[in-house]
């Protein structure tokens, strides 16, 4: 007999507030900058020295809170993990452990078959990064960087909602596409900037029991993180299926092998030590506060997809493709109202050809070479029938390597439709003459030929003709 | 010029009986023939005296000189001073020069006063009688076979020995009112919040509060007004406005309700300081004030609670101590685990070792409850207490200390009955209340301290009582033989 198993998923993220300076001290949170030069003394830890809370952060993390209908905690408290690694200069992280300012809430996330599901979110809570240990170009010895000790974290933890590697990405992808609409987090996912760790259990199915769990560390694309899974929940069965025992233990990702391994097994584990920061007072925050940070709260992505099913008349489907992300949903409802037209035949520009040149260019849509104005000017083009949709796909692309605007190259390329019912008579008059086999034919009652007429006829104007009075004309003169 | 209090130089300074630069001369004259013997300084920055007290001349002869301009002072050795050693008296800093000022310091610098040195102290202001340094104890002016006090004990010696007129120190279980009721001078321990931490090593941070050892009240309340103030540097202290110290202090004690409470007095005090401490009680009444017995029933829990509370926050606190970054690193280590052990097995001295071990202890998994958490529900009985006590008394006296000082090397070997000498002053701290430790008599020659502790920033008010009492009394004003030693140029 066959065991059915079920996963069982639950993620840590951690994503970094996009705070000027860091969570306890002055310092930039610039990313990229040469090694400890943006580490003041705070963020060293030298004797004497002491932290002064980032309001920012705060606000930041209450943000999320609010965004995700999770209780905002009125009075929280930092406190201290202690430590020791050379890349934590304090020897312990300030971080919050019994009382996080973020409790209990939700987010709803759509998975790849359109279904939603909802997934709890268990808290958030703020710490300071660590630095970096950096163990090559120091010969028997390791350099450190303390330019990321002290950047702010929002650490969100979710319940053990999930049932899949796939569940889990999207997850993951509805965390950070919710994260870079409330502009907290820049999702910088190669920078470290957004990260999880996964907690991962297999039972067997109909089972209310939690498995053991292994907890796979810092996870850093959405690729890694369903690959990981996948293999984790693999070695786990066949562990169980051959009659031994998870262990519950910290594991690593190895990219490269494509496997997952032992870190630390949990009676390695550090005792953390965590007590309150007698150097913090207690955050209270009030309820002014918040309805001010909820003042600043931005269309939430469930939000926008809703509206933009209803009011563009979208499909869900391009809906959800268009509010990946507020730029691009932005870009969109500036083309729609710039071109008058349908909105549509802007989403099919936006999610098509728009999106496949970005993707191409490796260009994020703030850096798009062809802007929402540009783009409407070519879609009202194609509504007057200066050109057909065809040929805008040509103007397209001469736009993106950048010939000009849309009118520009319509004129210099000599690409605008041919309208003028003389004209095309004339050229087809010309096709009919030139085929007179394919003529006989027709008459014969071979109807598909239409189609060869309507194609030499467009060959004929280089596409240039209006499709729909080629038609119209056609019928005419083969009657 | 060395026997005169503070607000006395200010006054001479100002008439121009001399300047700083001969005041700084002379005082760094003593403190070269006399310091020695006392072992109260770690380090005697003569040259950088001299130049600050040259612009300190300047600016007064620009018009423009503060009450503390000119005045010569020290500071204890876990006060950062930028381009200064501060070591902590401990090995694992005898080598960390700050690249920064304490928020108190720089302050007393902006007050115009000029910095002798750094003093020598219980290493990271562990310990009660100054024998925990690694540069060795530090020797009562009064006997130089019995201990001056601690963890401020180089402050208090350098002060009660007319090296200098006044000093920094750090209170987190006693540390600045024990020293100066064994030393015989005034000792102010500022509410928790009042004076920014900012720059002062931290030991325990929910305890630690910078304060002053001078010679009287008065003197107390100038040091006072220039240290304190909120920082925002330091989110625990205190957004309060800072009172002028000096317009009260001879205020009327008429009415004013003092409690004394039983639990002082019990079978450890020893029946002589019982006796002066009685006394001074009785002159304050005598000035006008209600005294009253009232109770603090907890406070025999204080201690042991102290000793749980504090050495947690100083095990997390002394974890930077790591050899990384600053400070001592072990010449010769297989590898990083083995660096951190040697690092801190040679840096930390062996009071310091034992405090961060129970620190560990008792914030380890399955020993949080029973101890730290606690510890912390007894500490808010405590301050309680003190809370109901404040309800019908205005301030609460009592003696600082069980004992006038004891020898050198008497209570080295028995830490419990070294923690025993703290009993009457961790209240205050656990509580974060202003308390004072001033002169009222001796004791077989040695001086003994009367100790006043108030309600939350009524330092003014516990100023106000110890200047009367000054006024009438002359205990502060008693020097030790030693004192009349070294170069005599006035």
């Amino acid at each position: 007999m066959t065991i059915e198993w079920e996963t069982v998923i639950g993620l840590e993220i951690h994503a970094q507030l996009a705070t000027r300076s860091k969570i306890f001290s002055s310092s930039s949170t610039a990313y990229g900058a040469q090694p400890n030069s943006q580490a003041n003394l705070v963020d060293l830890g030298y004797p004497g020295v002491l932290p002064v809370l980032n309001g920012e952060a705060v606000k930041m993390a209450v943000k999320f809170g609010l965004a995700v209908n999770c209780e905002i905690a009125r009075r929280s408290v930092f406190a201290r993990k202690n430590y020791f690694y050379p890349d934590l200069p304090k020897g312990y992280q300030i971080s919050q452990f019994e009382l996080p300012v973020v409790g209990r809430g939700e987010i709803h996330i759509t998975l790849d078959d359109g279904s939603r599901k909802r997934v709890g979110i268990t808290r958030a809570h703020l710490e300071e990064d660590a630095g970096k240990s950096l163990h090559e170009d120091f010969e028997g010895m390791s350099g450190i960087d303390l330019n990321r000790a002290g950047t702010p974290l929002l650490e969100i933890v979710s319940e053990p909602d999930m049932r899949s590697a796939a569940e889990a990405v999207a997850y993951m992808k509805g965390m950070h596409t919710l994260v870079r609409y409330l502009e907290i987090c820049d999702g910088n996912m190669q920078e470290g900037s957004f990260r999880c760790d996964a907690n991962v259990s297999v039972r067997p199915k109909g089972q209310q029991e939690l498995g053991t769990r292994t907890e796979i560390k810092n996870l850093n694309s959405f690729r890694y993180v369903e690959k990981a899974i996948n293999i984790e929940v693999e070695r786990q069965i066949d562990v169980l299926e051959s009659g031994g025992k998870v262990v519950q233990e910290t594991r690593l990702y190895d990219s490269a092998k494509n496997e997952t391994r032992t870190m630390r097994l949990k009676e390695e584990a550090n005792d953390y030590r965590y007590f309150p920061d007698p150097d913090l007072l207690p955050l209270v925050i009030s309820e002014e506060e918040i309805e001010a940070v909820r003042g600043t709260l931005p269309e939430l992505p469930d939000q926008k997809r809703e509206r933009f099913c209803s009011e563009y008349k979208l499909s869900d489907y391009d809906a959800r493709v268009l509010t990946t992300s507020r730029e691009m949903a932005a870009y969109f409802e500036a083309v729609v109202e710039a071109s008058g037209g349908e909105p549509k035949v802007a989403a099919n520009w936006v999610a098509g050809e728009l999106s496949a040149a970005l993707n191409q260019s490796g260009r994020d849509i703030g850096e798009s070479k062809v802007s929402a104005a540009a783009l409407a000017g070519l879609l009202k083009r194609i509504a007057d029938h200066t050109i057909s949709g065809k040929i805008a796909k040509e103007v397209f692309a001469a736009m993106w390597d950048g010939e000009g605007d849309a009118d520009d190259i319509i004129e210099q390329r000599g690409l605008r439709q041919i309208t003028d019912s003389a004209a095309i008579e004339k050229i087809i008059d010309e096709v009919i003459a030139a085929n007179p086999g394919q003529l006989e034919q027709f008459r014969g009652g071979k109807d598909k030929l239409f189609g060869f007429f309507v194609g030499q006829v467009m060959k004929a104007t280089q596409g240039k003709a209006n499709p729909g009075q080629v038609n119209q004309l056609l019928k005419k003169k083969l009657a | 010029m060395h026997d005169k209090t503070i607000a006395e130089l200010s006054r001479s300074l100002q008439s121009g009986d001399f300047s700083s630069v001969e005041l700084t001369t002379h005082l760094l004259d003593r403190v070269e023939s006399l310091g020695p013997q006392l072992n109260a300084f770690v380090t005697v920055t003569g040259e950088l005296a001299l130049e600050q007290a040259a612009k300190a001349d300047q600016r007064r002869a620009a018009g423009d000189a503060g009450p503390l301009n000119g005045i010569p002072i020290v500071h204890k050795d876990l006060f950062c001073t930028d381009g200064v050693l501060t070591s902590c008296a401990s090995r694992i800093l005898d080598n960390f020069i700050s690249p920064y000022d304490a928020t108190v310091v720089g302050k007393l610098k902006q007050a115009g006063t000029v910095m002798l040195g750094k003093t020598n102290m219980d290493e990271f202001a562990m310990g009660s009688s100054n024998e925990n340094s690694c540069f060795g104890p530090v020797k009562n002016p009064w006997d130089d076979t019995r201990v001056p006090g601690g963890s401020s004990g180089g402050s208090a010696a350098a002060v009660a020995a007319r090296l200098l007129p006044g000093a920094t120190g750090t209170d987190t279980g006693g540390s600045i009112r024990q020293p100066a009721a064994l030393t015989g001078i005034t000792g102010l321990k500022p509410t928790y919040g009042r004076v920014s931490r900012y720059g002062m090593v931290a030991f325990a941070s929910s305890l630690d509060q910078a304060g002053t050892l001078t010679r009287s009240a008065e003197d107390a309340a100038m040091m006072l007004g220039a240290m304190a103030g909120f920082d925002p540097r330091d989110s625990t202290s205190a957004e309060k406005d800072v009172p002028d110290y000096r317009a009260t202090l001879d205020d009327s004690l008429d009415g004013l309700r003092i409690g004394v409470p039983t639990e002082f007095f019990d079978d450890g005090l020893m029946p002589a300081n019982k006796t002066a401490v009685e006394a001074a009680i009785h002159e304050l009444e005598k000035l006008g004030a209600k005294i009253s017995q009232i109770h603090l029933p907890n406070l025999g829990l204080s201690v042991p609670t102290y000793y749980v509370v504090a050495p947690a926050e100083c095990s997390s606190n002394l974890s930077r101590f790591d050899g990384v970054r600053f400070g001592h690193r072990a010449e010769k280590y297989a590898d990083l685990t083995d660096m951190y052990k040697k690092t801190r097995g040679q840096g930390f001295g062996a009071e310091v070792k034992r405090r961060i071990m129970i620190g560990t202890y008792v914030l380890s998994t399955g020993y949080y409850d029973a101890y730290y958490l606690k510890a912390q529900k007894v500490r808010q009985l405590i301050a309680a207490d003190y809370a109901a006590a404040f309800k019908s008394v205005d301030l609460i006296a009592g003696p600082t200390t069980p004992t006038p000082a004891f020898e050198l090397g008497a209570k080295t070997d028995d830490p419990i009955t070294m923690y025993l000498n703290d009993i009457y002053t961790i209240g205050a701290n656990l509580a974060g209340l202003p308390g004072m430790s001033v002169p009222c008599g001796f004791v077989d020659g040695l001086p003994v301290g009367l100790q006043i502790v108030g309600s939350h920033f009524s330092e003014a008010r516990l100023l106000n009582v110890a200047h009367r009492y000054q006024q009438v009394t002359d205990w502060h004003t008693r020097a030790p033989e030693m004192a009349a030693g070294g170069t005599a140029r006035t």
